[in-house]
C-alpha cells in the first residue's frame, strides 16, 4: 500500500495504487453480510442509477443545458452505496464537491438532483448551489462542499452536536485524496479523537488530486494520517461493494459502540477526468482500462448472475427502468422553472425582511 | 442598577443565555480551567461543566469550523476567539461555511452561532495583534457584525446575537474589559442593525464604533466646551449598518465625521460616506470626512504606534475642517 516508492513514478504513468493491488475483497457473501435478494437487486439499482444520472449530465453539459463545474463520480459508486447500505437512515453525511452519487444514495430524488443542476427551482439546493453544493437535510445529508479539506471540521461539529444530543447517530465524513494535505484534516482528526466524536473519516482514494498523482502531492501512506492522532483506521477495496458494507459496518458498529473517531482509507478510481473540461493526460489509458476490468457495477451484476439471484433479463428490465427515471429527471430539469428574481435575495439570512445594502 | 465591567456583562450574557437554552455552549482557547484570558468565562466551567464550557486546542479553523457544523445540527456555539486576530487562520470557515451554506443549501440550514473575542488593537503589540476587524466581516454577506462600545450595550447585543438565527460576529475590545457602566440588574436585550444618538447636537455629526467611539467622545467633550453642538452616533451594529438615523442626523446638522478603526480603503468610513453623499447629497455643507487608522500595518514602537492610532485630536481637527472652523 506504500505510496512513497518514488522509483514506480514515471512521467506519465506515475503508478498510483494499480487496480491489480487493491486491498483484498471480502471473502464475505451477501449471506454473510445479511443483505437479502431483494436487497442486493437494489444496491445493483442504486449503483447504476448513480452511473446512468452522470452519464446523462455529462450529456446535458455538452448540449449546453446548464454551466458551471461538473465533477463526476463514475466509478467510486461502490463507496456512497456501501456506505449508506452499511449505515443507518438517520446517520449523517457529509462530502465533497463530487457529491452527486452520495446525494442521491442519502434520499435526493433523480428530480431533485438534475433540476439542481439545471439551475432550476425545484433543485435540492433550490438552484442556488449547483453540482458542487447539493443538500437534504431532512434526509441528513449536509453537502456537497466545494473548498477541499473545509467541510472536515463541519462534520466534527454534526458528530459534536450529535454526541451533545445523546443520540446514538453516526456522522460521516467523504474527501478526496487531495484532501489529505490540508491542514484542516490534521485540525479535524486531532479534534475528533481527543472529545471522542462519533465520526467516520472516509478519504476516497482515487489515485489523483485533480491531475497531480497521490505520489505527487502526498508524504506516507494515507491511512497512516490516523496513526499520530491514535484513531482507529483500515484500509478497504473501493471497487468493491461487499468490502465496502463491511468496513463501514465495523466501523459504524465500532464508532457507535466507543463514540470514538474511524478513519477509512478507501481505494477506488474514477473514470472521468478530475472535470468536465479535463481530458486526463496525465494518466494511461491501460490504468484506465485496469480499474474498468473490476469495475463496482460489472462485478455485482456477475456476483448476481453466477448464483442465479436474478436473471440477465431481470437485470436488463432494471436497467431499463433506470434509464427512464433518468430520462424523466432530465425533463423535469428541462420544464423546472428558474428561481424567481426575488429569490436572488432569500436564503441569506434567517430573516425575510433583512436591510440589504443596496 | 449596579456599576459594572464589561467583562463581567460578557459573562452575565453568556450565563444567562446558558441558563435559558440547553443548547448554548462556549469554546475557545482557555475560556474554561483558565477561566478566559480576559476573565469574560470566569466561573462558568463551575456552573456548566465540560460539556458545555470547553477548551480548545490551538485550532482556529478547527474549532470554528466545528462550531459551524454543530449550529448547523442544532446547537447554538458561542465560539471565543482569544483575539479576532488569530481567527484569520480559521477564516475560511466564517466565511464560507458559516456565512455562505445557507445560501448554497437554499435555506435549509440556519447557522445561528457566535464567534466573540477582542478585535483591533491593543497598545504595542506589533501588526498582527493589532488588526480591527469590521469592516472586514461586514463586507461578507449572511454574517451580521456588531461592535458596541459600552457594556450596556455589549449585553443586551450579546444576548440579542446568541438568539439570533444567523451567524454573528461579535466584537470586543482588550482594551474595554475592565470599563465600567450602570447596567440593570434585570434581564434586557437590544435590537441588532440599531443605531444610538448617544449625543443630540446641532451642528456636525459624528459616527464612531467600538473603542473610537471613546476617542470620539472625548473629542466630542472638547468641541463642545469650544461651542460645537456635536451629535453623537454609536451604529453599534456595523452590518445591517443602521444608515436611517446616520442620514436623519446628516440632515439636520449638514456634515459628518465617520471615526472608525479599520483601514481607510474599503472602510466602513468609506462606505457610510458614500451612502450620505448618496441619501443625503444636497444637505451636506461640507464633504464628509473620516478618521480611521492609516493605510498601514501598526508599527510596534509608541511613537509611531501613537500616530497610527487616532486620537481625539484628529477627530477635533476634521470637525473644525467640516465646520470650516480651520
Amino acid at each position: 500500500m506504500s505510496n512513497t516508492d518514488k522509483t514506480s513514478i514515471k512521467s506519465k504513468t506515475a503508478s498510483i495504487i494499480r487496480a491489480t493491488d487493491l486491498p483484498k475483497p471480502t471473502r464475505k457473501t451477501h449471506k454473510g453480510l445479511n443483505i437479502s435478494e431483494d436487497q442486493l437487486l437494489e444496491l445493483y439499482k442504486s449503483m447504476y442509477l448513480q452511473r446512468r444520472f452522470e452519464e446523462r449530465s455529462m450529456q446535458m453539459y455538452q448540449k449546453g443545458k446548464f454551466g458551471g463545474f461538473l465533477h463526476l463520480y463514475i466509478g467510486q459508486e461502490a463507496v456512497s452505496t456501501g456506505s449508506d447500505f452499511a449505515l443507518n437512515e438517520d446517520d449523517d453525511f457529509i462530502t465533497a464537491y463530487r457529491d452527486h452519487g452520495h446525494g442521491l444514495v442519502k434520499g435526493i430524488t433523480p428530480n431533485e438532483a438534475m433540476a439542481e443542476l439545471f439551475g432550476k427551482k425545484d433543485g435540492c439546493s433550490k438552484g442556488k448551489g449547483g453540482s458542487m453544493h447539493y443538500f437534504k437535510t431532512e434526509k441528513h445529508f449536509w453537502g456537497g462542499h466545494a473548498i477541499v479539506g473545509a467541510h472536515l471540521p463541519l462534520a466534527a461539529g454534526i458528530a459534536f452536536a450529535n454526541k451533545y444530543k445523546e443520540n446514538d447517530r453516526v456522522t460521516i465524513c467523504f474527501f478526496g485524496d487531495g484532501a489529505i494535505d490540508q491542514g484542516s484534516l490534521n485540525e479535524s482528526f486531532n479534534l475528533a479523537q481527543l472529545w471522542k466524536l462519533p465520526v467516520i473519516y472516509v478519504v476516497e482514494n482515487n489515485g489523483y488530486s485533480m491531475g497531480t498523482a497521490v505520489q505527487r502531492h502526498s508524504a506516507g501512506n494515507l491511512a497512516d494520517r490516523a496513526v499520530p492522532y491514535g484513531m482507529k483506521y483500515d484500509v478497504v477495496n473501493g471497487m468493491d461493494l461487499f468490502s465496502v458494507i463491511d468496513k463501514v459496518s465495523e466501523a459504524a458498529e465500532q464508532v457507535r459502540r466507543t463514540k470514538e473517531p474511524y478513519f477509512l482509507e478507501v481505494v477506488t478510481y474514477r473514470y472521468r477526468g478530475h472535470s468536465m473540461s479535463d481530458p486526463a493526460n496525465y494518466r494511461t489509458k491501460e490504468e484506465l482500462d485496469e480499474y474498468k476490468k473490476i469495475d463496482p457495477i460489472e462485478r455485482l451484476k456477475t456476483y448476481i448472475l453466477d448464483r442465479d439471484i436474478a436473471t440477465e433479463k431481470d437485470l436488463d428490465a432494471i436497467n431499463e427502468e433506470v434509464e427512464e427515471t433518468v430520462l424523466e429527471a432530465v425533463e423535469f430539469a428541462d420544464k423546472s422553472d428558474f428561481p424567481d428574481d426575488e429569490d436572488l435575495f432569500r436564503d441569506v439570512y434567517a430573516d425575510d425582511d433583512f436591510p440589504y445594502l443596496t | 442598577m449596579a456599576q459594572k465591567q464589561f467583562r463581567e456583562v460578557i459573562r452575565e450574557a453568556l450565563r444567562e443565555e446558558m441558563e435559558r437554552d440547553e443548547t448554548v455552549f462556549v469554546m475557545g482557547e482557555e475560556v474554561a480551567e483558565y477561566n478566559g484570558a480576559y476573565k469574560a468565562t470566569q466561573g462558568l466551567l463551575d456552573q456548566f461543566g465540560d460539556k458545555r464550557v470547553l477548551d480548545t486546542p490551538i485550532s482556529e479553523l478547527g474549532f470554528a469550523g466545528l462550531g459551524v457544523g454543530a449550529a448547523m445540527n442544532g446547537l447554538r456555539p458561542i465560539v471565543e476567539f482569544m483575539t479576532f486576530n488569530f481567527a484569520l487562520v480559521g477564516v475560511d470557515q466564517i466565511l464560507n461555511n458559516a456565512a455562505k451554506i445557507r445560501q448554497m443549501s437554499g435555506g435549509q440550514i440556519k447557522i445561528p452561532i457566535v464567534f466573540r473575542g477582542p478585535n483591533g488593537s491593543a497598545g504595542q503589540l506589533g501588526a498582527t495583534h493589532s488588526t480591527a476587524f469590521e469592516a472586514f466581516y461586514a463586507h461578507f454577506p449572511g454574517l451580521i457584525t456588531i461592535h458596541p462600545s459600552d457594556p450596556y450595550d455589549a449585553k443586551g447585543l450579546l444576548k440579542a446575537a446568541i438568539r439570533d438565527d444567523n451567524p454573528v460576529i461579535f466584537l470586543e475590545s482588550e482594551q474595554m474589559y475592565g470599563m465600567k457602566q450602570e447596567v440593570p440588574d434585570e434581564e434586557y436585550l437590544l435590537p441588532i442593525g440599531e443605531a444610538k444618538v448617544k449625543r443630540e447636537g446641532a451642528d456636525v455629526t459624528i459616527v464612531a464604533d467600538g473603542k473610537l467611539f471613546h476617542v470620539a467622545k472625548q473629542a466630542t467633550e472638547q468641541l463642545v466646551k469650544d461651542g460645537v453642538d456635536v451629535e453623537l452616533i454609536d451604529p453599534r451594529t456595523i452590518k445591517p449598518f443602521d444608515i436611517k438615523t446616520v442620514i436623519k442626523s446628516v440632515k439636520k446638522t449638514n456634515r459628518c465625521v465617520v471615526v472608525n478603526e479599520s483601514h481607510p480603503f474599503g472602510g466602513v468610513a468609506a462606505e457610510v460616506g458614500f451612502q450620505i453623499q448618496r441619501d443625503a447629497f444636497d444637505y451636506l455643507d461640507a464633504p464628509v470626512l473620516r478618521v480611521t487608522t492609516p493605510d498601514v500595518p501598526a508599527p510596534f514602537s509608541k511613537k509611531l504606534f501613537d500616530l497610527w492610532l487616532p486620537g481625539p485630536k484628529q477627530v477635533i481637527d476634521a470637525v473644525n475642517t467640516v465646520t470650516y472652523r480651520n
